[in-house]
Parts: structure tokens; sequence; C-alpha cells
């Protein structure tokens, strides 16, 4: 049994609110109990109510895995790149300071790395993520891609990420425009990027929102 | 064959042709090996090498290739030897023997584990030495009722087979056997009823180590049962099925789960290269600057990138390479990077609304 292959992760931060209540839903999941694995914090918090919720993008190739000396991150069949196996892990963090995407933690008085496996407990048997259950944005979106068409009909799903030289595939999709130019997500154009402001006329928050009834209006 | 197999093939040949050589020496020339158990010999002799050549082929790749190395650099640095043979000490007797990172992971899981690896490790002090001949037993001359213990063809202690002592030594892997069983109850109990390990465990790597080890066991137990209670009734077919879930376990234990308990010292040198490394500075992060990662860590990272063949080399001289970068920024910089598709999309729909309209409304 595995993650059915017709159900996707899309993640659009752009409409994430910061209610925090992925974080709590995320940390009622039987493989990570108690322990919640999704990153939601404040971009820059003295500027922006700005967040930044940031799940495991479950990598095709992933770096954390390669760089594993214990061989303890497996991904399986159906793409989902699981958490340090326990008997494993040497706790040596590599994985955490690997991963192009900042995503695995280290769970010092634990000696192990935990990280978001997708809530593989429900997602192999059929059901959704806890963290994209409870989130009322859709930020955090667990569905067919008939389903995200017809709720974000502006948007299309990227999965191609550049970090330099390096170009990553990963099996979670992120949210971009249409019919924008960018079909892949280059990182490092964002090192001098501040955060959002005040001001809602430069506001990615909503510029979603805002494409999408320009292009119905026209 | 490829050059580390190669490598693997002759550590592995050396590891095993040491072991025999021990056997013989141990057993002064086979004359206190015991050829009844010589199936649990050659068993051990095709452990041996398994075990060598899977961490010999373990310690060839690149990540573990470095930590070892690295490990050991650090444990024999200047400077440092001292605090590193005391912390040593310390994590031998706190994590290695009694556990404690597990402990903090889930007491039921500490618990099992903690009753496993003490019957694992009581069973192989009394087998090993026993099945190589290093260990006999012979009786004392002039004493009945008196053993003396023979280590490597050496004299050593007598006992009376009737005193406390004699039946907790002869009944030593029934000791064992009860720690094992207890700990092979808590972890199948732990299996069965927790959702997230029934999500993710696999037969082969999960339950197949714990029937071997309570196969083992109940079968041993049975042999002493067989022999106390009911006067040898069904030995030999109780040995033979006792032999086959011994040797069935030696043949296996390079290529299950049973390996961690080898690959688990590298957690040793890991934190020694930890420690080492926090004291000899952190690399600030080149957004934030915040120090996130020991220097050597992130400089060993990026070796053992290119290594495996990503390049995460970036051409804007402020960064220069991924690595530098710390894990806070680079979620902070995913997340910025879609807002600046969308705020570019956006842009592009402002000009072509200013162009249509001669000017630019501001959307409520």
């Amino acid at each position: 049994m595995g993650v059915p292959g017709n159900m996707e992760f899309f993640i659009d931060p752009s409409r994430c609110i910061g209610c925090q209540a992925c974080v709590q839903a995320c940390s009622e999941c039987d493989t990570h109990k108690g322990h919640a694995m999704i990153h939601l914090e404040y971009i820059d918090r003295s500027l922006s109510t700005q967040t930044a919720p940031v799940v495991c993008m479950h990598c095709d190739i992933p770096t954390c895995a390669e760089v594993c000396p214990a061989d303890a991150i497996k991904r399986t069949a159906d793409g989902v790149v699981q958490s340090a196996r326990k008997p494993r892990c040497i706790a040596c963090s590599n994985c955490v300071m690997a991963c192009p995407f900042g995503v695995p933690k280290m769970q010092v008085e634990m000696e192990l790395m935990m990280k978001c496996d997708m809530c593989y407990d429900r997602t192999s048997a059929g059901l959704k993520p806890m963290c994209a259950t409870v989130c009322p944005s859709q930020a955090l979106f667990f569905g067919t891609r008939e389903e995200l068409a017809e709720l974000r009909p502006r948007s299309r799903p990227a999965n191609t990420f550049h970090f330099g030289n390096q170009t990553i595939t990963t099996k979670v999709n992120m949210l971009v425009p249409k019919g924008g130019g960018a079909a892949s997500v280059n990182v490092i154009d964002a090192f001098d990027e501040e955060p959002v402001g005040m001001s809602i006329s430069i506001d990615p928050l909503l510029a979603g929102m805002y494409v999408e009834d320009q292009r119905n209006a026209s | 064959m490829k050059r580390e197999v190669m490598k693997a093939v002759a550590f592995g040949t050396v590891a095993t042709i040491v072991v025999a050589f021990l056997i013989v020496a141990g057993s002064r020339n086979l004359a206190h090996f015991d050829a009844a158990l010589v199936g649990y010999t050659f068993a051990v002799l095709f452990a041996t090498f398994g075990i060598v050549y899977r961490y010999a082929m373990w310690l060839q790749r690149p990540p573990t290739a470095l930590y070892w190395r690295r490990g050991w650099q650090m444990f024999l640095k200047r400077g440092h030897r001292r605090r590193n043979a005391a912390m040593w000490g310390v994590r031998m007797v706190k994590d290695v023997a009694l556990n404690g990172f597990i402990r903090n992971r889930d007491l039921l899981r500490w618990a099992a584990h903690l009753l496993l690896m003490w019957g694992c490790i009581l069973a192989f002090a009394i087998t090993i030495p026993l099945v190589f001949g290093w260990l006999h037993f012979g009786t004392v001359t002039g004493r009945p009722g008196w053993y003396r213990a023979f280590l490597f063809g050496f004299p050593s202690f007598t006992f009376s087979t009737e005193s406390a002592i004699g039946f907790i030594i002869f009944h030593g892997l029934v000791w064992a056997s009860i720690l094992v069983i207890g700990g092979v109850m808590l972890a199948v109990r732990r299996r069965v009823r927790d959702h997230g390990a029934a999500a993710l465990e696999r037969f082969g790597e999960d339950f197949l180590p714990l029937i071997l080890l309570f196969g083992v066991s109940m079968t041993g137990l049975m042999l002493t049962v067989c022999y106390t209670w009911l006067d040898g009734y069904g030995y030999e077919f109780i040995a033979i099925l006792h032999a086959i879930t011994v040797i069935f376990t030696l043949l296996w234990l390079p290529f299950g789960k049973l390996f961690h308990v080898f690959q688990r010292m590298a957690q040793l040198g890991v934190s020694f290269y930890r420690d080492v490394g926090q004291r000899e500075g952190l690399a600030p992060c080149r957004r934030c600057g915040v120090g996130y990662a020991t220097s050597m860590h992130v400089a060993d990272l990026i070796d053992v990138e290119r290594t495996l063949g990503f390049d995460y080399a970036v051409a804007d001289p402020r960064i220069g390479h991924y690595q530098h970068i710390c894990p806070a920024c680079r979620r902070k910089m995913l997340v910025l990077s879609q807002g600046r598709i969308w705020a570019d999309e956006r842009r592009g729909f402002d000009r072509e609304g200013a162009n249509r309209a001669g000017n630019l409304d501001t959307p409520n």
C-alpha cells in the first residue's frame, strides 16, 4: 500500500495566513506523534506578517538521502521520502544541512532526524495529510489535479526548483501563475527579496487572487 | 569486479582468516573445540565475512568515508584528546550501555531494546567463547562436584555445581533467553498496536529479526526444559531446531536490521566531529549572518555533494554555494521566490492594464 498515484500535494505559500492549524495538526500524526514536522515561520516579523509554511517536497533524487552516511533515509516506491530509520540514524545532521528546502529536523535529545513524511500512516491509507486537512486557506492542498484545476483555474503546479547550478524535481508541487513565464522556481532569485510589507499593491499574498480577477475581467 | 567490491572482499576474507586462526589458537589446536558445534562455527565464519564485507562497502560510500576519517581525526586531534576520552566514557555508558537516546524517543521502545540488547550480548558472550573452544569446563581433581573454567586453555576459577554461582553460570543462556523473549514481546506489542509503526514496518526488516530472536530463545529454553523436566525426551529434535534458528540468525546478521548493531558505533565518531567542530567555530549564514553549522561541516558537505554529483554552486559571489545558506533562510527563500513569481505576473498585468486604460487601478 502506498500513496495513490492520482493524489498529489500542492503548496501555495502565498495563501498562508499563519494560523498555525497545520502545525498543531501535524503533531497529531501517528508517524511522528507529538512532533510537528511542518515548518511555519515569519519571514521577518519586524517588517511583515508574511509566513512561510514548508513541508518536505519529496525530491525525486533526495539530497538528504544521498548524503546520509548511515543510509537511513529511504524513498518509497510511491515517491515519498521517509523519515530517518530509527535503528540507523546516527544524528550527524548531514541531511539537515544538505536539504535545499531546509526541511529535516534534528531531534537532539533523541539523536534522531525526523521530517515530514506526508503523514504516511494517513496518505498510504487514502487519507489526506493532517496539515492539508486543516488548512483553512488551501495554502496546503492534497487532492487530484482535476480538483486543483477546478479550485484554482489560474494556477498551475511547478515541481522544478533551481538552486544555483543544481536543479531539483519534486513530488510535491508549488503553485505558480498558469500563464506566466516561469515554468520552474529559481530560489536564488529571492536572495534579496524582502518580505511583503504593509502595501497591498505589492502584496504577493493577494497577487494570485488579483491576477485571477484581472483575467476574469479581461 | 569493481574496486570497492574487491576491497570489501579482501577485508572480509582477512577478517574471516583472523577469526579462524583465533579459533584454532584459542582452542589449543582444536583440542578443546566441541565438534558438535561445528555448524555454529561455520555460520559465525560466514557471518564474519558478511559483516566485514558489508561494513567495508558501507565505509566506502562518500559521506560515510568522510565521517569515518573525520571521526578518528577529531577524536585524536591534539588539544581535544583528554576531553574526547572523557566523553567517550560518558557516551559508552549513557548511549551504548543504557540506550539513553532511545529512552528519549519512547519508553516502551527503550525497554524493549534494552532487554533485547542485553539478552543478545549475554548470549553472545557465553556462546562465542564456547563455540570457538576459548572457554571450556573441566572437573577438579580430588573435588567431586566441582568444576574449573579454562579460558583459552588457561585454568581460571573453580565453583561447585551445586552452588548458586554454578546454577547462575550453567543457566546463563536461560537468563539471556528470558531477557530476549521479554524484549520481543514488548517490541511486537508496540508494532501491532502503534498505527505509525504499522504504516512503515516491513516484514523482512521489522518482524523477521523478532521472529528469529524469539525462535532462538524459545528453542534454547525448550532444551533446558527437555533435560531438566522431561528426561531428555525429544532432545535431539529440539537441538537440531535450535541449531537451525541460530545458524539462520547468524547467516542473516549481515543482511538485515541487526546490522545496525555494527553501524551504531559511528554515532560516537559523529559526536566527536560535532564537539570539536563547535569548539572551532560556526559558519555564518550568508543571508542572515547567524551561525548555523560548524565551518568544518559546511566545507565537508560541499565536498561530499560534489563527489555525489550534486552541484549547488551559485554564481552570485555573495553566496558562492547554496550550502552557505542556513536551513531557515532556505525555507524563506523558497517562499519568497514563489511570491516573486506571482508579483512578476501581477506586474505584467498591471502593465497590460495600464497600457489598455492609460492608468493603473489599485485593487481593494
